[in-house]
């Protein structure tokens, strides 16, 4: 029995126009034309723990990749290095919990989504329990291929009663939802983007703050409306920069919550004024926000065209990350050529 | 005969009466739904006995009191004995007996956190209960608290990865409030579970991953009282596990002796014959 011919790939490739670098493991975004913020995700934890004895951070070796290292320097005896098992991480975090912590627990999204699920599911979830599951590595943010790109850990935990997510764009996102997954009383799951983060938001709408349930309009626009989350939306802000010129009119609308959806955003925005509507989300085709969007557009009633920008229910090849998100459709050109292939 | 002299909930009552009691209550839980896991409630009665009437601490009037030693149920199948040990405790009413298993009960066939006072965790996903005692015993000792966390699991949990993180862990933070009970009873849902997993002597597992192991008759209440008390009295700066030897429906003969498997099935007409079975053999 030989393996199908699609799942072989030993025929040398050749690197499109010369050698691409890529920080594979570490997936830093700079670079993208905006300032960034150093690790905004383990100084806000530090800012937020020094004013709440409750706060605790957990990693299952991974500290240094998810910015919990800040917090683990900072406060040293408010951080558990529990060792390269995230099933214990989470146990554990949960019978942290159980005993009045709020523990912050990291690990990268394939391991909490994949790995450890039934424990975030049956310890955590199902008793309410306020811990904070923070994952670095969310869909396409590494070259590693398929064992590091959690491509389906949105569809995973919204799956899960209870559970709230949030796609963080910016460094602005990652400040401000700290503070307000403390003071939800409850289970989240948070995506991280780490190290040099870019300051996105802020720029095209500077009294943005993040707002935990909320979708928020970061730009209007007459021709399509972008409704994106996570990193895709500095792709569709850059990408609706460079359509205005081509006289191309587009709004983006902003997701960082993906559960609880913001429904009567998404639906009034949506029914105004005939625009096509595209989805952008850093996630696999099936079970993000742009089947989330598309489950409250028919719901509702409310049906314009419709269009997602979202990775294949495919593993995903290795490679420089840049060429990966051309390749996928995630980069600002390929938004841009999509959008303008679909008026 | 072990006499417990505590006032309070634990009036001068012996242990061999406790456990009785539990045994009783479970056949009683048993017979309303026609079903249960009544091999493993009747082999780990004598357990349950000594955990809630000898080393528990706690206060039935409120059963989240700080204080209270932590008592996790990790096997959530075996909720009709931690139901009967939890009434016989007074934590539950005893008039709720009826209910087990019920629409609307306060006792689910599989124990759940949100059900039930004095259930502490939700088990039943197996695996989930020491990696969770060991959080608890974390968070104990960041508040000062001197309270144990005590985990009782089945031999078959012993097969999930899971618990062995949580066994290494213990070990790393020298959890010294954490103690866990294995009921090993030698049955799993497919047959003998030193036949799969839990091959060979376990103490010394444990005492390799840096544990403190007692293995002890688990039907023996003198060798338990004497297990939890050498648990609780360790100086040692390590996690403590007693692993309890038991036999599957200890106390009811005609269901001791029939071939055992995970889930005992009881004929409509033998609840009432367990129970007249169990009735003969009651401490004096």
């Amino acid at each position: 029995m030989t393996l199908a011919s699609s799942r072989r790939k030993y025929e040398p490739r050749k690197a499109p126009g010369g050698k691409v670098a890529t920080s594979a493991m570490i997936a830093s975004l700079e670079a993208e034309g905006y300032d960034t913020v150093a690790a905004p995700f383990g100084e806000a934890l530090v800012e937020a723990a020094r004013k709440d004895k409750r706060i605790v951070g957990l990693t299952a070796d991974l500290s240094k990749y998810t910015d919990l290292h800040v917090f683990a320097k900072a406060m040293p005896e408010r951080f558990y290095q529990m060792g390269m098992a995230e099933a214990l991480l989470m146990s554990a975090a949960a019978g942290m919990a159980r005993e009045g912590f709020i523990p912050f627990a990291t690990t990268y999204a394939v391991f909490a989504s994949r790995r450890a699920y039934d424990f975030i599911a049956m310890a955590i979830a199902e008793e309410n329990l306020p811990v904070k599951v923070v994952c670095a590595l969310p869909g396409l943010t590494t070259g590693y291929g398929p064992s590091h790109q959690a491509t389906e850990d949105l569809a995973i935990f919204r799956g899960l009663p209870g559970m709230v997510v949030i796609d963080p764009c910016d460094a602005c996102d990652i400040a401000g939802m700290v503070p307000a997954m403390i003071a939800h009383d409850g289970p989240v799951y948070a995506r991280l983007l780490r190290g040099k983060v870019p300051s996105v938001l802020t720029r095209h709408k500077p009294d943005y703050r993040f707002q935990l349930g909320k979708a928020q309009m970061i730009r209007e626009g007459r021709d399509v409306l972008v409704i994106s989350t996570g990193l895709m939306t500095m792709r569709a802000l850059d990408a609706a920069e460079a359509l205005a010129s081509d006289n191309v009119d587009v709004a983006v609308l902003h997701v960082p919550t993906i559960k609880p959806l913001d429904v009567a955003t998404i639906l009034a925005e949506a029914s105004r004024g005939g625009r096509l509507v595209v989805t952008a989300e850093n996630h696999s085709v099936n079970g993000g926000l742009g089947e989330a969007v598309a489950k409250a557009l028919l719901l509702a009633g409310v049906t314009p065209r419709f269009r997602m920008i979202a990775l294949p229910d495919e593993f995903l090849e290795a490679g420089a990350l840049p060429t990966l998100h051309d390749m996928y459709g995630l980069s600002v050109a390929k938004v841009k050529d999509q959008i303008k292939g679909w008026l | 005969m072990h006499e417990e002299t505590q006032e309070g909930h634990r009036p001068n009552m012996s242990l061999e009466m406790r456990a009785w009691n539990i045994r009783r209550k479970a056949l009683l839980m048993g017979e309303v739904q026609g079903q249960g896991y009544i091999g493993q409630a009747l082999g780990v009665a004598d357990v349950l006995a000594t955990a809630w009437f000898h080393a528990l601490d706690y206060r039935p009037e409120d059963p989240e009191w700080e204080g209270r030693d932590r008592f996790y149920l990790s096997i959530g199948h075996y909720a009709i004995a931690l139901y009967a040990a939890l009434m016989e405790a007074g934590i539950l009413p005893e008039e709720e007996l009826g209910t087990y298993g019920m629409d609307d009960s306060r006792m689910p066939m599989s124990g759940m956190a949100s059900y039930t006072p004095g259930m502490e965790i939700t088990g039943g996903s197996l695996g989930q209960g020491l990696g969770i005692a060991v959080g608890a015993s974390l968070g104990l000792k960041r508040k000062g608290n001197p309270a144990f966390v005590y985990n009782l699991m089945s031999d078959g949990e012993l097969g999930e990865g899971s618990t062995w993180e949580a066994v290494m862990s213990a070990v790393q933070w020298k959890l010294d409030n954490l103690i866990c009970v294995v009921d090993f009873n030698n049955q799993q849902a497919d047959g003998p579970t030193r036949d799969a997993l839990a091959e060979g002597t376990q103490a010394p597992k444990w005492e390799a991953f840096g544990w403190h192991a007692q293995e002890v008759d688990g039907n023996d209440l003198k060798d338990l009282v004497a297990a939890f008390d050498a648990a609780r009295e360790l100086t040692e700066p390590k996690p403590r596990v007693i692993i309890c030897n038991t036999r599957m429906c200890k106390g009811v003969d005609f269901l001791e002796t029939r071939e055992i498997t995970h889930f005992v099935r009881v004929e409509p007409d033998e609840w009432a014959k367990a129970l007249d079975t169990l009735e003969e053999g009651k401490p004096q």
